[in-house]
Formats: C-alpha cells, sequence, structure tokens
C-alpha cells in the first residue's frame, strides 16, 4: 500500500523535472545572445530574437504594476483596517469572484473597454486585462498580511498619540511590508506568463514598438505564435522564447519566497 | 485641541480614501459582468436557449451553437479530475503519512513551482513532448486492441480530447494536492491513534479516518480543481485538436469554451463576436458557481475541524 502512494507521489513530481528538462534541453539549443536583442525574423532566415517581445512584457507589466499596486494595497488595507461595513463584505465577495474568473475572460472586458473605442489593439488593453488578474490577488494578500500584525501594535501606536492614519501607513502597513510585497511579487510572476488576456489585447507586434497606444509583442505571445506555426525552425525559437520566459517567472517567483523567509 | 480635529479629519479622509479604491474594485466587478451581459445580448436574441444545445459553428452563416464547446470543456475537465484526484490524495497521504520529514518541504516548493509554469508552457511541452509520447505509446497501441469501444475510436491523430485532459490533469494537480494536505492535516492525531490502538494497521487508519473525516474536504479539493480546469485556455487550445464537432471518442479532437474564444475573437465581429462574448459569460458563471461551492465545502470543513470533530 505505502509503495501505491509512493508511486503517486512520484507520478506527481514527474512531470515538473520533465517540463524542466525538455525546457533546458530544447531551449539551450537557440539560446544565443542574437535570441535577447534582435527582432524576429521571418521564416527561414537564420537568427533573429525575440528582443521586442521582452521589452514588451517589461513594458506591459510595469505599466499593469503603477495603477494595480495602489489600487490593491489601498484596498486591501481599507478591508483590513476599516473593513467591517456592508461594502467591506461587498468588496470581498467581487475579489473572491474575480480572483475565480478564467484570464481570458478579462481579456474580452478589456477589449470590450479599450480594443473596441480606439478601435485598434494596444499596450494600455493588454495592461488593463492583466490589472484585473493583479489586482484582486493582491488585495486577498494585503489584507490577510495586514491582519498578522497583532492588535497590539496598533494601540500602542494610538496609546503615543499618532493619528490613526499615520499609524496604520507608517506602522501597521510597515510591519506587513515584506508579506505585502511577497503577494505583489508572486502575482507579478503570474501576469508575467500570462498569454490567454494578451491575446486580443495587446495582440503582438513583430518590430519595436515604443507606443502604449500600439499592439505590443509580449513573450508569452510569441512563444504560442512560434509552437502553433507549422515550421521547425519556429518551434526551436519557441522553446526558447519558453526558457527565457520561465527564468523569468521563477527569478520573480524565488525573490518572493526569500523575501517571505527573510521575514522569519 | 485642533490637532486632534486636524487628525481626525485626516482619519476620515484616509478611511475614505482607502474606501474609494475598494469600492473601485467592486464597481470593476460589477462593470464586468455588465459589459459582458450587454454586448452577449445580439447573440442571446437571436439564438435564445437553443444556443446550448446547437451544434454548428458556422461564420459563413452567422449561424452559432455553443454544444461542441460545452461538451469539450465538460469533457477534459472530468477527464482532467479523474486523473488528478487519485494521484493527488495519494501523494498527500504519502507525504503527510509516510515521507520521511525531511522529504515534505522538498516536495511542497516543487507543487508550487509546478503550479508557478505559466500555462503556454505548459501548452508548448504539451504539443511536443506529451502528445507523441501518448499518441505513439498509448492511443496507437490501445485504439489498435481496444478500438471497438467507442471511446478508444481511431483514427488517432495526436492532438484530442486525451491530451487536454492529461495536460489539464498536470496543471491542477498542484493544487488538489496542497488542498488535498490541508485536509489530511485537519485531521486530529487522537482519531488516529484510537484506530492503531484498537489494533488497526496504518492502511486501515487511512482507510477509516479519511472516509469518516476528508471525504468532503477531498471534494473541495476536487472541485476546486475543476474551477482551475473550465477556465484553463493555453495548454487546452494548443494540445485538443480545436475542431467544433462532437466526437465519443476521446482520441479525437475536440474544442472548449475558453480555447474557441483564445482562436476567433480576434478576427470576429458581429454576432460571431457575439456568440464568443456569450460563451464567455456562461463559461464565467459555470466557474464561478463552482468556485464558490468549493469554497463553501472547504470552510465548512475547516470550520469543523476548528472544533475539533
Amino acid at each position: 500500500m505505502k509503495g501505491l502512494f509512493c508511486l503517486c507521489a512520484f507520478l506527481v513530481v514527474l512531470p515538473l523535472f520533465l517540463i524542466l528538462f525538455d525546457l533546458v534541453m530544447k531551449g539551450a539549443k537557440e539560446l544565443r545572445w542574437t535570441l535577447l536583442v534582435d527582432l524576429p525574423r521571418p521564416v527561414g532566415e537564420p537568427g533573429g530574437g525575440i528582443a521586442n517581445g521582452i521589452l514588451g512584457t517589461v513594458a506591459i507589466t510595469l505599466l499593469t504594476m503603477t495603477w494595480s499596486v495602489p489600487v490593491a494595497v489601498m484596498s486591501g488595507i481599507y478591508l483590513a483596517e476599516y473593513g467591517r461595513g456592508k461594502l467591506a463584505s461587498a468588496v470581498r465577495f467581487a475579489v473572491d469572484t474575480l480572483t475565480g474568473v478564467p484570464s481570458i475572460i478579462m481579456g474580452i472586458f478589456a477589449y470590450i473597454l479599450i480594443v473596441l473605442p480606439m478601435k485598434r489593439f494596444s499596450a494600455w488593453a493588454g495592461a488593463a486585462a492583466l490589472s484585473m488578474i493583479f489586482i484582486p490577488v493582491v488585495v486577498r494578500t494585503t489584507e490577510e498580511m495586514l491582519r498578522t500584525v497583532p492588535t497590539t501594535v496598533r494601540e500602542a501606536a494610538l496609546a503615543l498619540g499618532i493619528a490613526r492614519w499615520k499609524a496604520t501607513l507608517r506602522i501597521t502597513v510597515r510591519t506587513a511590508w515584506p508579506g505585502i510585497l511577497t503577494g505583489i511579487l508572486l502575482a507579478m510572476s503570474r501576469i508575467v506568463g500570462e498569454t490567454a488576456p494578451l491575446l486580443f489585447t495587446a495582440l503582438g507586434n513583430q518590430f519595436w514598438q515604443s507606443r502604449l497606444d500600439q499592439p505590443m509583442a509580449a513573450v508569452p505571445l510569441q512563444v504560442f505564435t512560434y509552437a502553433i506555426s507549422p515550421y521547425e525552425d519556429w518551434h526551436d525559437k519557441a522553446w526558447a522564447g519558453a526558457l527565457v520566459l520561465i527564468t523569468m517567472v521563477l527569478l520573480i517567483n524565488i525573490a518572493a519566497r526569500v523575501l517571505t523567509r527573510q521575514k522569519r | 485641541m485642533a490637532r486632534k480635529t486636524g487628525g481626525n479629519i485626516k482619519d476620515l479622509l484616509f478611511e475614505r480614501t482607502t474606501g474609494g479604491f475598494a469600492f473601485l474594485v467592486l464597481f470593476l466587478a460589477v462593470l464586468l459582468f455588465a459589459v459582458l451581459l450587454r454586448e452577449s445580448v445580439p447573440a442571446l436574441r437571436k439564438f435564445g436557449a437553443s444556443f446550448l444545445v446547437t451544434g454548428t459553428w458556422d461564420p459563413v452563416l452567422e449561424k452559432f451553437g455553443a454544444l461542441p464547446f460545452l461538451y469539450g470543456t465538460v469533457v477534459s475537465s472530468t477527464l482532467a479530475l479523474l486523473i488528478a484526484v487519485p494521484l493527488s490524495v495519494g501523494a498527500a497521504i504519502f507525504i503527510n503519512e509516510f515521507a520521511p520529514p525531511w522529504l515534505k518541504a522538498p516536495v511542497s516548493l516543487l507543487a508550487e513551482l509546478l503550479a508557478a509554469i505559466p500555462s503556454v508552457i505548459y501548452g508548448l511541452w504539451g504539443i511536443f513532448v506529451l502528445v507523441p509520447i501518448l499518441r505513439d505509446g498509448f492511443m496507437k497501441p490501445v485504439t489498435k486492441t481496444l478500438g471497438w469501444i467507442p471511446f478508444f475510436k481511431g483514427p488517432v491523430y495526436g492532438p484530442s480530447m486525451l491530451a487536454a485532459g492529461v495536460l489539464l490533469a498536470i496543471m491542477i494537480i498542484p493544487f488538489i494536492l496542497s488542498v488535498s494536505r490541508e485536509v489530511l492535516a485537519t485531521v486530529p492525531q487522537r482519531q488516529k491513534e484510537a484506530v492503531l490502538s484498537l489494533g488497526g494497521t496504518r492502511w486501515e487508519m487511512i482507510r477509516i479516518v479519511i472516509g469518516q473525516h476528508c471525504l468532503p474536504g477531498i471534494f473541495g479539493a476536487a472541485i476546486l480543481g475543476l474551477g482551475r480546469a473550465l477556465g484553463e485556455t493555453m495548454a487546452v487550445t494548443m494540445v485538443i485538436g480545436n475542431r467544433p464537432e462532437i466526437f465519443v471518442s476521446l482520441f479525437q479532437q475536440g474544442y472548449s469554451m475558453a480555447a474557441v474564444i483564445a482562436n476567433e475573437f480576434a478576427e470576429a465581429g458581429g454576432l460571431q463576436l457575439s456568440s464568443l462574448i456569450l460563451i464567455g459569460l456562461l463559461l464565467m458563471l459555470v466557474t464561478l458557481v463552482v468556485n464558490l461551492a468549493a469554497k463553501r465545502i472547504l470552510s465548512k470543513m475547516v470550520a469543523r475541524a476548528s472544533r475539533g470533530i
């Protein structure tokens, strides 16, 4: 019987090793400097890279975070510090709901609200779709992290005569900050790899694009396009792109974990 | 005193500001529903309830029915659960009950890493590694010997309902595993010891304790996994075959709700766009119900555990 359970555990972790092994073996083949600094080339031409995608992913991610982090952290503060009324329970329900919504739906949302009125695909729309994934996750972790701060800390601050808003920001939030930052990084590592919400919002681009109101490339989109193409040399590019993508995701993920460990 | 009043105004301002942001989040959630509902009205008007039972998807004739996609989503997710639940529960039992303590942390870490891999990478791996393995190592031999069973009928192409189910299973295992482990950990030590002290073997202990205590929780974990599987887009799109027809055989191609949105949305307009948005709305409502159900079951479980029953 024990053997059977052991087999289950083995089968559960086996795919991870297979996936990582294949990623490294097949991805390393195309992984050279030009991949990181060159634009994509047409089929058949050797070389070429995914530099515009890397830049696009960084741009869209940063864009998403510039407005999502304040919204999410402030909402989390409200829920943890003032959240007893009807508004708070409604917001909590909304957050729970949004966390479970499939990410492609957020793409539809951004398409209707931004792509249709603007009449073009854009980095803005991509970032809007990603925000809908990012915000609920971070609201939740911010609230949870703030709740781990003992009430005695808040009371001590208030007893010293510090105004409540100041005590909240300078003491409570600061105490919980490593945890909140971990939540932000974990959410970030998730949106970096998201593909479905970008398909019809950021759309992808063959060239450099610095304007945010234009279609923009992103690494996950490039991996998808290359993977489903019928060309052998594009398949190699897909693997290399996937290796770059997983490196980005895991680095952020590990950074988040290191941060939590330091807190303890 | 003046200073204190100033503090109060600032306090009020702070509360209102954070409350404003919280309201914005609520507003976005409501807006999401409203917008999807509004845009799916043309399709709802045209097709009504027949949208759910019509099997044609014809952009040229503008005739749209969601049945093949509903079918694909349900079958691939069910398949994923059938594979993932026994494996995850078995692994959870092994880790919690049998594994040496030093093994627990690395295994949890591995499961968490598995959950962090972007779904497009699962899809890529699915296309070039999993599908060929399944095709040559499983589907071809099985269809040769058991091809008379409708589920295993050929011809075998590779991309198929089975491939989607297996890939989804791999993707939802980390979630089911971690929830199952939490559920197992809620079993009071006393109860386990009681069974052992009555002369029960370890296996009997697991069977009795899980049967008595953990089934609702494991059910909740499975439903949670289902919620993930239903909405999964990229990986399924890449291995399911994307053919809007219904086949009984698991070795044949299929299509899913999320996949058809991913493939056709960018180029759709008019009634097709509205139909795709309606599919999106349906998908959202289904995952919502599933997630809420899972949450309810699991929180009941936790409440029971905290009372020590």
